[in-house]
């Protein structure tokens, strides 16, 4: 399953980012395509990027109402917020598990050899934080003299967005070189201090830092599928927290908002079946990797 | 046959949460496309936002 989760993130990733004409055209795609909503966190600004990022069109939206409004446009991002609670009542984080591209790179750091380390659960209230003041107040609250706010956190954090956009259109258009500046610095610091931490800490800014994982972790115990613990099953071995990725303790939280359905725990640890994957309470058979009970670590 | 396709399933009751969640936001979503949302977000969408991605 775990190769299963792997093909659907690099599927997901080249679906998301399947234009490959900008080393051509020197800039990004402008297809009809980007008025569809990237399940998770894609700058739209990445060159190849076919698809719009929900948070960084929710600050726009936001930070452009006062002049929507004054030209009678109501423009308050319920679409993008429709777009993006479909998919919070689907699949809730299972997305960052399985459809976000900067989650899946920092998987792929993690697989760095280092010593590993954890992530003070405290840390993880940060993105919160960010989906509250960065992506919501401050960019409707602060305004500049035209009245418009900017998009705080794509301007002065988003790792992501520094990666997938700003490190390639530096490189596919050489005149942006001049304007680099403080801004940008802060940036790329964020950006090194992110990915360092993805070697040594598993999914780093997905546990602090990310707006959209916190958006869809709101979705937890609401979400249609999602990993169900029979208690009745359970030993209390604490095999499960040993193998989760976002150091979840999954017997004594099962609708925990950390957990991204990656299936660690019910395929690679609990050797008593006593997690399942269920849809809207109805459960699924899923094969566990066609291991035996005693097969199994 | 393994036993765990012997044991009885317990039935559980189908969850109704979700789907008033997903009715709520499709709703919201209509709501936004009605107004005209997805063309402002294509707008944005199509050009490079310098600030966003830390140049200018």
């Amino acid at each position: 399953m775990e190769r299963v989760r792997k093909w659907v993130q690099v599927i997901v990733g080249f679906l998301t980012n399947s234009s490959w004409s900008f080393p051509f055209t020197n800039t990004i795609y402008q297809g009809p395509l980007k008025v569809i909503c990237a399940p998770g966190l894609n700058c739209y600004s990445c060159p190849a990027a076919t698809t719009y990022c929900p948070m960084g069109s929710i600050q726009q939206l936001l930070g452009g109402l006062r002049f929507a409004l004054e030209n009678s446009q109501y423009y308050f991002g319920f679409s993008v917020l429709g777009s993006i609670g479909v998919l919070g009542g689907l699949f809730g984080r299972l997305i960052c598990g399985w459809a976000c591209p900067f989650g899946f790179i920092q998987e792929l750091l993690h697989k760095v050899p280092s010593r590993k380390f954890g992530i003070p659960r405290l840390l993880s209230h940060g993105k919160y934080m960010f989906l509250l003041l960065f992506v919501v107040v401050l960019p409707l609250v602060l305004v500049d003299e035209f009245g418009t706010g900017h998009p705080w956190f794509c301007k002065f954090v988003c790792p992501a967005g520094t990666l997938e956009a700003g490190l390639p259109m530096l490189f596919l258009q050489p005149n942006l070189r001049n304007t680099i500046g403080l801004l940008f610095l802060n940036k790329f610091v964020i950006m090194i201090l992110f990915l360092t931490w993805a070697v040594f800490s598993s999914r780093p800014f997905c546990r602090t830092a990310c707006p959209l994982g916190a958006f869809y972790a709101l979705f937890s115990k609401v979400r249609l599928i999602k990993l169900h613990l029979d208690e009745a099953k359970c030993t209390n071995c604490k095999a499960c927290h040993h193998v989760c990725p976002m150091g979840v303790k999954f017997n004594e939280s099962p609708d925990d908002p950390e957990c991204i359905t990656c299936l660690a725990c019910m395929n690679k640890a609990c050797k008593f079946d006593a997690i399942s994957l269920e849809i809207g309470g109805i459960p699924l058979a899923v094969a566990d990797s066609g291991l035996s009970p005693a097969s199994k670590p | 046959m393994n036993q765990a396709s012997r044991e009885p399933r317990h039935k559980r009751p189908l969850r109704k949460a979700p789907f008033v969640v997903i009715t709520a936001f499709l709703l919201l979503w209509m709501i936004g496309v009605a107004t005209g949302e997805p063309s402002r977000v294509l707008e944005q969408a199509m050009q490079v936002c310098l600030s966003c991605i830390g140049i200018g």
